[in-house]
C-alpha cells in the first residue's frame, strides 16, 4: 500500500464526492467509508492498475448500497426522473451555484454516471466497468442526466412561475 | 444505416462532447449537425454544461484534508506490512515467513512453564495477528456489539461459541472494554475482544473454542513479536486465547499477565 501515493488522492476524492453527494459532511463521511473499505480489501488492489479508478470505484459501489434502490430503476425511467423539490424555486446567483444546485436535486444514479463521464473523463465503458452497469445504460442515464440538466438550467434562469416539469425526449 | 448522414443518434452526440467519438465518423456528425439546428443547440448546451461541471470540480474548496481521513490511511499502513506478511503466509499455508518462527517461552511466574523452544505459534494465534490486524485500525466500526451493554456482549459471544466467556477488566491497566466481535474460524466461530487505554492504543483477546481432539498439544504461555506487534497465547482447557496489541514489550507483557491471570481459574 502506498500511503502517499493514497494520501494524494484524498483531495481529489473530496472534490468529488461533494459534487456525487451534494453535501460536505456527507462528502467527507463517504471519503472515510471509501478509505476504511480501501484500507481492508487493499490485497485486491493490483499494483499497475489506476488507484484513482480503484478508489472511486469503491466510493461509487458505497454510494450505490446507501441507495440499493436506484440499482434497478432502468425498468422505471420515472424514478431517474423524478426531481427532487427545491426550496428555493428561484435565486439570483452565480453560474456555478445553479450549477451545483441542479446537480443537487438530479437523481443520484444520473448524476454518477454525469460526473465520471465529464468529470473524471472516463470513457463510457470504463464507467460502465466502475458502476458494473452495462454501457447502453450509461449512455442512457448520460442522456438523461444531460437532458434534466438543460432543463433545470433553463427553469433557473427563467421566472418564478416556471414549472420544474421536465419535457420527455 | 447504409448512409451515414441519415444515422446520427443520440449516442454519438454524446461521443462527439466527450471526446470519445470515433475520428472517422466526426465529418459526419458535424454534416449532420449543420443540417439539424435543433441537435446543434443541444449539443452545444451539452459542451456547456461539460465545461460548467469542470469548472466547478476545479474551483471547489474542499479546504485541508481532516486529520480524521489522512489517519484511516496512516492507521492502516502501519500494521499493513504486518497483515500482508501474515495473510501471505496463510495462503501459503507455509508459516509465518520471518520473525515469527522461533516463539519466545515466557516464565509465567508459577515456575512450571517447560523450559523448551516452541518451534512455531499454533494456527489460533496466527488467526488472532490477523484479526488484530484487519479490526484495530478500524476508526467507526472497531467491534460488532459495544460494551456498552457488557453483559450482553458476554452473554452473546458466550451463546455463539458454546462455552462460558469472560471479558478480562483491564481498567485498572488503563484500558476499557470497546466491545466484541464474532469471527469466522477453521472448525468453529471465533470471540475478539477489544480494549483500548485514553492514547487510542488498541489491544485485543481472541477466544477460541477447540473441539475434543482438537486442541494443541502445547498449553504454556508464549509470545511472539512482529514488528510492532506484540503477541501471547495460551492454551487452557478447550480453551485457546490470544492477546495481541502494539505496546513496548514491558507493557504488553503486563497486560497479558493480568488478562492471563484473570482467565485462569
Amino acid at each position: 500500500m502506498s500511503v502517499e501515493q493514497t494520501l494524494a488522492h484524498i483531495p481529489h476524492l473530496r472534490r468529488y464526492a461533494r459534487l456525487l453527494t451534494g453535501d460536505a459532511s456527507r462528502a467527507d463521511d463517504l471519503v472515510q467509508d471509501t478509505l476504511e473499505r480501501a484500507c481492508v480489501k487493499w490485497a485486491l488492489w493490483q499494483p499497475g492498475t489506476a488507484l484513482r479508478s480503484w478508489l472511486l470505484t469503491l466510493m461509487h459501489n458505497l454510494f450505490l448500497n446507501q441507495r440499493r434502490d436506484w440499482r434497478h430503476d432502468d425498468a422505471h425511467a420515472s424514478l431517474d426522473d423524478v426531481v427532487e423539490a427545491s426550496h428555493e424555486p428561484f435565486s439570483q446567483v452565480g453560474e456555478q451555484m445553479d450549477m451545483l444546485k441542479a446537480l443537487a436535486r438530479m437523481s443520484p444514479a444520473l448524476r454518477e454516471v454525469l460526473l465520471l463521464v465529464t468529470v473524471e473523463e472516463y470513457t463510457y465503458a470504463e464507467a460502465a466497468g466502475i458502476l458494473d452497469i452495462p454501457i447502453g445504460t450509461v449512455m442512457s442515464r448520460l442522456h438523461r442526466a444531460r437532458e434534466q440538466l438543460r432543463a433545470l438550467v433553463q427553469s433557473e434562469a427563467a421566472p418564478p412561475a416556471t414549472s420544474l416539469h421536465l419535457v420527455k425526449r | 444505416m447504409n448512409d451515414p448522414h441519415a444515422s446520427v443518434g443520440d449516442v454519438e452526440l454524446h461521443a462527439l462532447v466527450d471526446g470519445q467519438l470515433d475520428a472517422t465518423r466526426i465529418p459526419a456528425v458535424l454534416d449532420w449537425l449543420r443540417m439539424h439546428p435543433g441537435d446543434a443547440l443541444r449539443v452545444a448546451q451539452w459542451q456547456a454544461q461539460r465545461l460548467q461541471l469542470r469548472q466547478l470540480h476545479r474551483s471547489l474548496e474542499v479546504g485541508e484534508t481532516p486529520a480524521a481521513l489522512t489517519r484511516v490511511v496512516t492507521q492502516a499502513q502501519r500494521r499493513l506490512p504486518w497483515k500482508h506478511a501474515a495473510a501471505a503466509a496463510v495462503l501459503l499455508g507455509v508459516g509465518l515467513v520471518s520473525g515469527l518462527v522461533g516463539g519466545r517461552l515466557i516464565p509465567d511466574g508459577s515456575g512450571d512453564a517447560s523450559p523448551h523452544m516452541a518451534t512455531a505459534e499454533p494456527a489460533f494465534a496466527r488467526e488472532a495477528a490477523i484479526a488484530h490486524a484487519v479490526y484495530t485500525p478500524e476508526v467507526r466500526h472497531p467491534v460488532e456489539v459495544t460494551a456498552a451493554d457488557e453483559s450482553h456482549l458476554v452473554q452473546w459471544l458466550t451463546r455463539r461459541l458454546g462455552t462460558p466467556l469472560k471479558a478480562p477488566a483491564l481498567q485498572a491497566q488503563g484500558f476499557r472494554l470497546l466491545g466484541g466481535r464474532l469471527l469466522p474460524g477453521p472448525h468453529s466461530p471465533r470471540a475478539q475482544f477489544m480494549y483500548e487505554d485514553t492514547a487510542g492504543h488498541r489491544v485485543t483477546l481472541y477466544v477460541t473454542v477447540f473441539d475434543e481432539g482438537q486442541v494443541p498439544g502445547e498449553t504454556a504461555f508464549r509470545s511472539v513479536r512482529e514488528g510492532a506487534l506484540e503477541s501471547f497465547y495460551w492454551i487452557e482447557g478447550r480453551m485457546g486465547y490470544a492477546f495481541s496489541g502494539e505496546l513496548p514489550a514491558a507493557s504488553a507483557m503486563a497486560l497479558a499477565r493480568e488478562v492471563y491471570r484473570q482467565l485462569t481459574p
